[in-house]
């Protein structure tokens, strides 16, 4: 702190992305960082793992993408696509709740889960969708991240968990609630067989997930900038009645608080994954 | 308006005062009422009975958080023969919100862990209204595992709003506390009996409610957040919060419907705060046939079958 009022920069950075800012949205394949305003061309945010080369905001990337971008190619075989949640309680506006989840994202849950190889490494992988009801865990979603750990119990392969969520589906009621039960149940008998458990943390995770299977990992690595705690910011600040101190819940936080093991980049996180399977051999005779 | 307390509990109230001076009266005057004064406690009884068998979720909602209603302290002293209070979470501090010690139950050793609230205002403050901290949920996790050394079961009492969300809550990390008490309990090598009391709320509450068998008072609620919470947040609307108790099915008989819980206690006309005795009575017997039923089996079947428990909750197609 005291270096940078010594050697204050008396230049200001340029930023080489403010062309056209105005236009943003008419302008085809070129996109705006909700963070520093830049606007990017696509094809280079593409490069560049979705990560604004001048802020470095991570933006969002779909289940889909992430399992792209982190697994060898052609590596991925989907577990029980087809598995999804109905209105159970009959709750209201749920149904619709479901279809337009199911529109917005091309999945039937909220999660895709499978296997496939990192650096050849084999592991069984779950990837959350926050844009299928903000990610939030549901009979469905409980159930597929069971039978993906129960898989990788009988592959002896490590597991890999890739986590947002705003926490337990409301309209699945107590049966949703019971899946936090459920998972860290099935991950207690994971932990015994010796196997690698990797959770990633990314935006936001919190509630029911963040106080389950998110955070019972051997290795909990953090996206930059994740939001990630139990209770959400708002809830919290409505109860205290005092404004929130900056990058609080933020990655940076709770590594700070000991909380995570690390922060990674994106253009890291393939090395870093590569690395702590080799470390733990686990999918090396896969 | 939303009804924020039970209208009809002032009236069966007025009707006691006035049952009660005629009481004195006939004492005083020396004249007997005896019959009359009957006739008008059984039909006082009678709308009673009548009024709580009927009772919505949300009055249930309003019911569990009944400020006489016992707390797992009273329950605790109640149901022990006799009991020891522990302390602390080894880390940072003890938390108030979760009562915790051992004790005899009909000459069994016990751990008994409960989320506390507090008599009054003060005592409220003092134990965080029930909510606990990451402490609270790390001196569970300490004597969850001292009760596994000692081979003594656990029984809990579950009756809170939920974890504390606040800033320290958050920098102890409530999350990674709560997930531990989950995955310990989930396979913890002693029989488990839960009691949900009064309000169970979120992830919070079922830190102490995954257990070989989950016993439940009749008005109590378990819920995946409270009412008020679901409401605001999913439909930006605090008056619908008797709609949403209602769709979010949180009463006994609903959980007892959907497979989360295993029996139903039953509570005395008025509630517990009305008849504490008779209340303690039910649990009483109802813990003891549990305890005795899962304290027979082998341990290793009861550790197989409290996963496969928790193992098929949920309901989805393929």
């Amino acid at each position: 702190m005291l270096k940078n009022t010594f050697y204050k920069k008396k230049y200001i950075p340029v930023n080489p992305y403010t062309e056209d800012r105005k236009q943003e949205g008419s302008i085809p394949g070129k996109k705006l960082c909700p963070s520093c305003s830049s606007v990017i061309p696509e094809t280079e945010l593409v490069e560049n793992f979705k990560v604004c080369p001048l802020c470095s905001c991570h933006f969002p990337l779909s289940a889909r993408e992430r399992i792209e971008m982190m697994l060898d190619k052609d590596s991925f075989r989907e577990f029980d696509s087809g598995l999804s949640s109905y209105n159970v309680l009959d709750f209201p506006e749920y149904d619709e709740k479901l279809l337009e989840a199911e529109q917005n994202s091309g999945l039937k849950e909220a999660i895709i889960t499978g296997c496939g190889r990192i650096g050849g490494h084999k592991l069984v992988l779950g990837v959350m969708e926050s844009q299928f009801m903000m990610g939030s865990m549901g009979s469905a979603v409980g159930e597929k991240i069971c039978r993906a750990v129960e898989r990788a119990m009988e592959a002896g392969c490590p597991l890999l968990m890739c986590c947002t969520s705003g926490g337990a589906r409301m309209q699945e009621g107590m049966l949703s609630l019971m899946q936090m039960a459920k998972t860290s149940a099935v991950l207690s008998r994971f932990h015994k067989e010796g196997l690698l458990y990797i959770s990633i943390m990314l935006h936001p995770t919190t509630g029911g997930v963040s106080a389950s299977f998110a955070s019972l990992a051997d290795i909990i690595i953090a996206e930059p900038g994740a939001l990630i705690g139990f209770a959400g910011p708002r809830v919290i600040r409505q109860t205290i009645g005092q404004t929130l101190p900056d990058n609080f819940q933020r990655a940076e936080f709770l590594l700070e608080h000991g909380m995570v093991d690390m922060i990674v980049e994106r253009s890291q996180l393939n090395a870093t994954l590569e690395f702590l399977l080799r470390i733990h051999q686990g999918g090396a005779n896969g | 308006m939303v009804k924020r307390q039970l209208d009809y509990e002032q009236k069966h109230q007025q009707l006691g005062y006035k049952i009660k001076e005629l009481k004195e009266l006939s004492a005083k005057v020396d004249f007997d009422l005896s019959a009359e004064i009957e006739s008008l406690e059984a039909g006082v009884l009678k709308i009673k009975k009548e009024k709580y068998q009927n009772l919505n979720a949300w009055e249930k909602v309003l019911l569990s958080r009944h400020p006489d209603r016992a707390s797992s302290r009273d329950y605790i002293e109640s149901l022990s023969d006799e009991w020891l209070e522990l302390h602390g979470d080894r880390y940072y501090g003890d938390d108030r919100a979760v009562t915790a010690g051992i004790a005899l139950f009909n000459g069994q050793p016990i751990t008994v862990l409960g989320y506390q609230k507090g008599e009054d205002t003060q005592d409220n403050i003092a134990h965080n209204f029930g909510m606990p901290h990451p402490e609270g949920y790390r001196k569970i996790l300490r004597l969850l595992l001292q009760a596994e050394k000692f081979d003594r079961p656990v029984v809990t009492f579950i009756d809170t709003p939920g974890a504390y969300p606040g800033i320290g809550a958050e920098e102890r990390g409530q999350a990674w506390a709560i997930s531990q008490v989950l995955m310990i309990l989930s396979a913890l090598k002693v029989p488990v009996v839960a009691i949900v009391t009064g309000e169970g709320g979120s992830g919070g509450a079922l830190a102490l409610a995954v257990a070989d068998r989950t016993l439940m008072f009749s008005n109590a609620v378990f819920s995946v957040a409270t009412p008020e919470a679901c409401s605001s947040i999913l439909w930006n609307d605090l008056e619908r919060v008797e709609e949403m108790a209602s769709a979010l099915k949180i009463t006994a008989a609903d959980l007892l419907e959907l497979g989360i819980i295993d029996e139903i206690i039953e509570e005395p006309p008025g509630g517990i705060n009305e008849d504490f005795e008779a209340s303690i009575a039910n649990i009483r017997k109802s813990l003891q046939r549990h305890l005795e039923d899962i304290l027979s089996k082998d341990r290793e079947e009861l550790l197989v079958e409290r996963y496969s428990r928790l193992r098929k909750i949920g309901k989805f197609t393929e």
